[in-house]
């Protein structure tokens, strides 16, 4: 278990440091579905199946599918590879990795004094549901609203 | 060793019959559309031509693997294995019949929606590598199609959910006990039915790659094995949507007399072979009729089946 979820972890973090210095846009968005799904993984070994499950389906399978969708539909050729390229210099990395890097030693100061226990308990389905349609209606409802929101705007700057 | 769920016997059996019977299939599809449409087929290599698939399995082979070189490597080289993978993986959940199956899971119906959600990054990356035009334009409506789809066909099974009450696969068929899904969720059934053959693209909803209009669609630009791979992997899906019929609307393995695993074949033979009469009798509709009848009809259809569900039961409480 633990072998998993560190393995999965790694694999979580390394694919999203490729996505970040990948020049070609497509092989970028290959590798943060694979960061995801790692993710989904980390999710499932800690005890959340539903959030795992949900973290393939929504944001894997459907957000993901999306960008590459609309780079479709944009078409980036070699042209945007060598822009990109001329980006990325080494410079461009210098503030970014100063600010991760502190980040990174609150992160770690944080957790030294975290004790730590790897046997989640499950939580199913059914408590989360009962729990999204119990105490926290409001704020599913509230979520659904905003959603409406995004449809209908949506729909009218597609009839312009 | 025994056979149980889990089981290397299990797991092993499982993945290699699919995958024969999904080779088979291209020989069962073309004898069975030559039987509707008054032909002979293919009949001259071993009995009854069945020894087609190997001879078609040889050649694919021994083709040369070619990658073309304006193609993006790494995105190419991936797709095809997609959609070989996901279909396999969901086959992980099925309950094939009592103590046939490789995993009971408590997700098992949300597993299958993801990895049909994974799916339509093999058909669009496939497309966008090949840096072809009717290609691209195959892998455009593919994911317009499939995305689209996928919305229907999850909201068609949360009535079979709701009423069995679980996500997992093998107590929806252990609820079937007394009356099969099919009667009191035939609207779920039939909408699942048509999101299934478009998740699966297949004729007649084979747009994304509809030869007389945009070549071979996604997959012009494939040859051999590459192929190979999506073609065997159409039929996986094929498989996978009849079995996945069969447990949620048909009472999977249930059945009198016969043993449970020969109920379960015989009920997804019976779907495999609906498919195959689907494409011989219905011509293809054009894109937009199909993206229209899917948010105009389906999903109204599909929301109202689940809020008649939900009421039914709730007043049945």
């Amino acid at each position: 278990m633990i072998i998993l979820f560190y393995l999965a972890a790694a694999i979580a973090i390394i694919s999203t440091v490729c996505m970040v210095l990948q020049n070609n846009i497509v092989h970028g968005l290959i590798y943060l579905i694979l960061s995801l799904l790692a993710v989904a993984i980390v999710f499932f070994l800690l005890g959340a199946p539903f959030a795992a499950v949900l973290e393939a389906i929504v944001y894997a399978g459907a957000i993901m599918v999306l960008f590459l969708f609309v780079m479709m539909m944009l078409n980036m050729g070699q042209h945007s590879v060598d822009q990109e390229r001329s980006w990325m210099g080494g410079r461009v990395f210098i503030a970014p990795a100063i600010m991760s890097g502190l980040l990174l030693a609150q992160f770690l100061n944080v957790l030294r004094d975290y004790e730590f226990e790897l046997v989640p308990t499950e939580i199913g389905v059914m408590q989360v549901s009962s729990l999204l349609f119990g105490p926290y209606v409001l704020a599913v409802e509230l979520a659904s609203i905003l959603l409406l929101a995004g449809l209908v705007s949506a729909y009218h700057l597609a009839k312009k | 060793m025994t056979f149980e769920v889990g089981s290397g016997l299990s797991i092993g059996s499982i993945l290699f019959t699919v995958i024969i019977v999904a080779a088979m299939l291209i020989w069962v599809e073309r004898r069975l559309l030559s039987l509707w449409q008054e032909r002979l087929g293919p009949n001259r290599v071993g009995p009854f031509g069945l020894l087609q698939v190997v001879a078609d399995m040889i050649k694919i082979f021994t083709k040369e693997d070619w990658v073309p070189p304006f193609a993006d490597k790494l995105s190419f080289v991936l797709a095809p294995t997609v959609i070989m993978i996901v279909i396999l993986l969901s086959f992980a959940v099925v309950p094939f019949a009592p103590g046939v199956g490789v995993i009971d899971s408590n997700i098992g119906v949300l597993f299958v929606l993801a990895m049909a959600s994974l799916g339509a990054y093999s058909v669009m990356l496939g497309g966008l590598a090949s840096d072809n035009k009717y290609a691209l334009l195959g892998s455009l409506r593919a994911a317009a199609q499939m995305v689209s789809y996928e919305v229907f066909m999850g909201i068609s099974l949360l009535g079979v959910v709701a009423l069995a009450g679980s996500f997992n696969l093998r107590e929806i068929v252990l609820a079937q006990e007394g009356v099969w899904y099919v009667i009191p969720q035939f609207v779920g059934f039939v909408i699942f039915l048509i999101a299934g053959i478009a998740e699966s693209h297949r004729l007649p909803f084979d747009i994304p790659e509809a030869e007389q209009e945009i070549v071979a669609g996604y997959h012009t630009e494939y040859s051999g094995m590459k192929f190979g791979m999506f073609f065997v992997g159409e039929y996986l899906g094929l498989v996978l949507i009849s079995s996945l019929i069969t447990v949620l609307f048909f009472g999977g393995w249930m059945g009198p007399f016969l043993p449970p695993i020969i109920w379960f074949v015989i009920k997804a033979s019976l779907f495999i072979a609906f498919f195959i009469l689907l494409r011989a009798a219905i011509p293809r509709p054009r894109y937009d009729q199909l993206m229209t009848f899917g948010w105009l009809v389906l999903l109204p259809l599909s929301l109202l089946n689940l809020m008649v569900t939900g009421a039914i039961i709730l007043s049945m409480q």
